[in-house]
């Protein structure tokens, strides 16, 4: 959480006076019982949202790790076969504990597994970023650089959430995050300022995957601004705005010391929070599913 | 699996300050004392451990050469027939446990290609031999995955068949060797148990499963009988092996203890081994088994196997595909070189301990602290992971 949201209690901005107690069912969210009401939303719609916004990481995690899978017995070298398939279990454990937590919140019961096997493309709620297809080395490093500059400033505040399970991810996974980002930095350094045809790769991986960061740092695609605010006051979300200049200032200076330009451009796709994808998606998804559906409710 | 670490390594005989003659200090040095030759002698008949700052004879290096650099593309390769099921393995845990699996075999690999490089032959020439055809790897892995239940039959059998050959080589006489496989087999039997876990499922799932587990061991047992190597009677290299204290066992000792161990376990499983006139002899104590069937073996060895090409080309594409990006991390090195973790061999491993990788030829397998130092091995991740699925497996 930023220092200010830490240091005041949740949801006592004073804005809004609580029209009735606090419903009970908003206690699986993590907030304590005392903690006050939401105004004049109706009861489930936190929940909904937050929900929603689990997912949305929950997905982000699951996809870019299987991404990340389908360099296995493909790494340009055999560190990097260590170290590739190590970032794609990282985020598959992440992955794990978000949508499993995605799955208490509201909506029907739902495993992990449910999640990941048995919903179709439209329901994902990931970004586009992390679908994006790897493409050479280069891309699939400007990918995750642009990545886990984002993830980790999101970790690190949500480590202090008070929903104690998406604290409990977000504590290991900051630490999984800064690891990760390290890791691109050090490659997008390495490629960018190797040599020429690295250089011209190395550029050419970073204008392709570049716009899609945009998509992190839009207002989530909730009724309005008002749900996110509540979500933000009860630290069960960061304001995706909140984590642009930290992120925007650890690209530039990876991008900076590689040696390369920060691309231009006013393209800015997006959609993904909204379930809608790119095409490739639904070929990633089928690939992902196709096992599990054969049999989905047998054991594994 | 029961009794898959039944033989524990022997711990290493204390050897510090004993004189190393110094006329042959290099590795490869071609002169010859008498005393080297006999010290060398001496150390094997004493079952102790030749490191490799010993004098050994050119023939042992060989020996040790091919071994080991088979021993590390078998590894490497073995990474894509079960790296085939990644994207698609059925839950979430599954997935997490192929991964981690995948990844150690790749820890594996990179760790006997360090050993091999203490007998002064480097990593990407041992490659080279490897796509030229002149260097092997098992041929277990010429066979496609074609179902999921093929991950389980793989584990299950050929972790286990790795397994039985690899305990003995804990006490392979040259010590980096040694001191890797003891590193390997504890992760290897993580990969039997899992694999029988996964084939238990299955088999004691819906009909569709169940069905899918029988077809995957009937492919799979033969083949797996065959990775122990021709019979005794054809086998070239073992009489100088074990006279070196490399091979502690014949080929058919080894595929015996196997099938000794896995024909109990198939009944637990509730699958059919494909052998009819598989017994327990009650005389022997010993399961016997039918004839194998040679000619595929050698078909297979002989590079006409279902993938035998497939893999080759894969593993060909992939360091073709790669020569851009070292090419760029040794021309970053050059021109960084205070940076540290400039260079490729010194990328740190994500989400591991923060124990950094040591670069191939800088590890200390050839020094035999490396025994009692694991963290300062090549797969610090690898470890990890392979332990925390194991447990979560459990
Ligand atoms: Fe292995
Ligand atoms: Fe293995």
């Amino acid at each position: 959480m930023t220092a200010d949201a830490a240091s005041g209690h949740p949801g006592m901005d004073g804005a809004r006076a609580p029209a009735t107690a606090a419903p009970g069912s908003e206690a699986p969210l993590g907030a304590p019982v005392t903690s006050p009401g939401l105004g004049d939303e109706p009861a489930g719609a936190l929940r909904d949202a937050a929900r929603a916004y689990v997912l949305g990481l929950g997905d982000d995690a699951l996809i870019l790790s299987h991404r990340l899978t389908e360099w296995v017995t493909r790494a340009p070298a055999l560190e990097e076969e260590l170290a590739l398939a190590n970032v794609a279990l990282d985020l598959l454990g992440q992955a794990r504990g978000l949508l499993e937590r995605a799955g208490q919140l509201g909506g029907p019961a739902s495993t992990a597994d449910d999640l990941a096997y048995l919903r179709d493309a439209r329901g994902f709620r990931n970004c586009l970023l992390v679908e994006l297809e790897n493409g050479d080395f280069a891309r699939t490093m400007a990918r995750q650089l642009l990545f886990s500059a984002w993830q980790l400033p999101l970790y690190e505040r949500l480590r202090h959430s008070n929903d104690s399970a998406l604290a409990g991810v977000a504590a290991a996974g900051a630490r999984e995050a800064a690891y990760h980002l390290d890791h691109a930095a050090l490659w997008v350094r390495r490629l960018g300022d190797g040599t020429d045809e690295s250089h011209r790769r190395m550029q050419e991986g970073l204008d392709a995957v570049w716009p899609y960061a945009a998509e992190l740092f839009l207002p989530e695609p909730f009724e309005g601004g008002l749900v996110l605010g509540a979500l933000v006051q009860r630290e069960l979300a960061v304001d995706p705005a909140a984590l642009e200049p930290v992120w925007s200032a650890t690209v530039h200076q990876v991008v900076t010391e590689a040696t390369l330009e920060v691309p231009t451009g006013d393209w800015r796709p997006a959609g993904g929070r909204q379930g809608l994808h790119t095409e490739a998606f639904g070929f990633l998804l089928a690939e992902l599913q196709s096992l599990r559906r054969t049999e989905p409710e047998a054991s594994w | 699996m029961p009794g898959a670490m039944t033989e524990a390594p022997t711990s290493r005989s204390g050897r510090d300050g004993r004189s190393v003659p110094t006329e042959v200090e290099l590795p490869g040095a071609p002169t010859t004392s008498d005393a080297a030759r006999e010290h060398f002698d001496a150390l094997v008949a004493s079952d102790e451990r030749i490191e490799p700052r010993d004098w050994m004879p050119d023939e042992y290096r060989k020996t040790l050469v091919r071994q080991i650099a088979q021993h590390a593309h078998s590894e490497i390769i073995g990474m894509q027939p079960e790296g085939n099921w990644l994207t698609r393995a059925p839950s979430l845990r599954r997935k997490a446990i192929l991964l981690a699996k995948v990844q150690d075999e790749a820890g594996h690999g990179l760790y006997l290609y360090s050993a091999a490089e203490t007998l002064g032959v480097a990593r990407d020439e041992l490659e080279a031999l490897l796509l030229s055809g002149r260097q092997k790897y098992s041929s277990i892995f010429n066979y496609p995955t074609l179902t999921w239940a093929d991950v389980g039959a793989i584990g299950w059998l050929v972790d286990g068949a790795a397994i039985v050959n690899q305990i003995p080589l804990c006490r392979c006489s040259y010590g980096p060797y040694a001191r890797a496989m003891v590193r390997i087999c504890k992760e290897e039997s993580f990969h039997q148990r899992q694999g029988f876990e996964l084939l238990y499922t299955l088999a004691h799932g819906t009909d569709a499963q169940r069905a899918m587990a029988q077809d995957a061991v009937d492919r799979w047992w033969w083949p797996s009988l065959m990775m122990f190597g021709p019979p005794d009677a054809e086998s070239s290299h073992s009489a100088q092996s074990m006279a070196w204290g490399i091979k502690r066992f014949s080929n058919d000792e080894l595929r015996q203890r196997f099938v000794d161990q896995a024909a109990p376990q198939a009944a637990v499983l509730g699958l059919r081994l494909p052998d009819p006139e598989l017994r327990f002899d009650e005389e022997s104590g010993h399961w016997r088994y039918g004839e194998i069937d040679w000619s595929e073996f050698r078909a297979v060895l002989a590079g006409n196997g279902p993938c035998n090409r497939r893999r080759l080309e894969r593993r060909r594409a992939a360091l073709a595909e790669g020569a851009w990006v070292r090419e760029a991390a040794t021309a970053y090195a050059r021109k960084h070189p205070l940076v540290s973790g400039a260079g490729l061999g010194t990328a740190r491993q994500p989400g591991a301990d923060a124990t950094p990788v040591v670069a191939a030829g800088t590890a200390p397998l050839g020094s035999p602290e490396a025994e009692a130092t694991p963290a300062g091995l090549a797969t610090p991740g690898a470890t990890a992971t392979a332990g925390a699925t194991a447990t979560a497996a459990a």
